[in-house]
């Protein structure tokens, strides 16, 4: 049964390493024109393995931001990833506290976004493997971008920045169609992420976070209305 | 960058490892009223939603028609059918060939 899980879990992980690894890739090409080590360059993707704010901190190394202001920007920018913790936590059986100080680290979009809505309970061989595939391709496409530089067509790789949003779109697809209330919730989350940022007066990454603690509220204020109008009848 | 980055790396690290454990520590052993419980099962609708829109109309930056039409490919598909390496594997391959055939 754990080898159904693994062998599943590495078909769930190939698409999120094949977004991973050119948005790495990218990152490793942008860190060598920061002229960031390669070392450096290798430990942003590593210890903090969290695509947008090493991007973000690029940027602002380039403007001259002292570190503090790196660190905290990177605490909001990540901080979405404390809401999809508190919803894994409630899905993973294992209680063992050695087994979450490896499984919090892995808690990104896309990973946190597969295990969501994976039937069943979610087993420690699923989750590992899952997680080291899209680590893997995260770090070894920073690596490959920072030796190689652009030896990726362009057109390849822009190409390859559909994948992810594929895979969430992928992800969500058969939610959509067994709730109608799932479909509502995703697509108001979407307009709402789009005023916001639209209105550009929240920090970077907090229109996500936003965006769940409002959506996630509406729906559980809808189904208890739901729940009520049929105790009622 | 002539200076040392690597402590301004670990305190990065610390700062997002530190929302991502938290949840696990907090909820190991407390049970979970109902109300929080509900609002929880709806995160990630919503998160999904999000990460979706807008950033998907520029997915490839110098041409966003491309990067629609990929993800198009990826909701038709899993509408009638389902899976998740075919609808990705698709929408790379018609977003290359529409930036090839147009770009």
């Amino acid at each position: 049964m754990e080898n159904q899980d693994i062998g599943d879990a590495v078909k769930a992980g190939l698409p999120i390493f094949i977004g991973y690894f050119p948005a790495a890739v990218a990152f490793g090409i942008l860190a060598k024109a920061t002229e960031v080590t390669l070392l450096e360059a290798f430990l942003f993707s590593a210890v903090v393995f969290a695509g947008a704010s090493q991007f973000i901190a690029l940027n602002l190394l380039a403007t001259g931001m002292g570190p503090t202001g790196i660190i905290l920007t990177t605490l909001l920018v990540n901080f979405r990833h404390f809401l999809m913790s508190a919803y894994l936590s409630t899905r993973i059986k294992e209680r063992t506290l050695k087994y979450y100080f490896f499984l919090a680290f892995g808690v990104t979009d896309e990973v946190f976004s597969v295990l969501s809505f994976k039937r069943g309970p979610l087993s420690k061989g699923f989750v590992f493997t899952l997680q080291m595939s899209a680590y893997s391709g995260w770090v070894s496409g920073t690596l490959c971008g920072y030796l190689l530089g652009g030896f990726m067509p362009q057109i390849l790789s822009q190409s390859m920045g559909v994948a992810l949003y594929a895979l969430l779109l992928a992800i969500l697809m058969p939610e959509i169609k067994a709730s109608l209330l799932t479909l509502f919730l995703a697509l108001t989350s979407g307009l709402l992420n789009w005023l916001l940022i639209y209105l550009d007066f929240l920090p970077k990454g907090w229109s996500i976070i936003v965006c769940i603690i409002v959506i996630a509220s509406l729906g559980a204020f809808l189904t208890r209305t739901q729940k009520e109008e049929i105790h009622g009848a | 960058m002539e200076h040392n980055l690597i402590p301004l790396i670990l305190g990065m690290a610390a700062v997002t490892y530190g929302p991502r454990l938290m949840p696990f520590l907090f909820f190991h052993s407390t049970q979970i009223p109902g109300k929080v419980d509900a609002f929880l099962k709806y995160i990630p609708a919503a998160a999904i939603g999000a990460l979706i829109i807008p950033g998907v109309m520029t997915a490839t930056p110098d041409m966003p028609t491309a990067g629609l039409i990929g993800i198009g490919f990826t909701a038709v598909y899993g509408i009638f059918r389902g899976g998740i390496i075919v609808p990705v594997l698709g929408s790379v391959g018609i977003a290359y060939l529409v930036l090839a055939g147009f770009g």
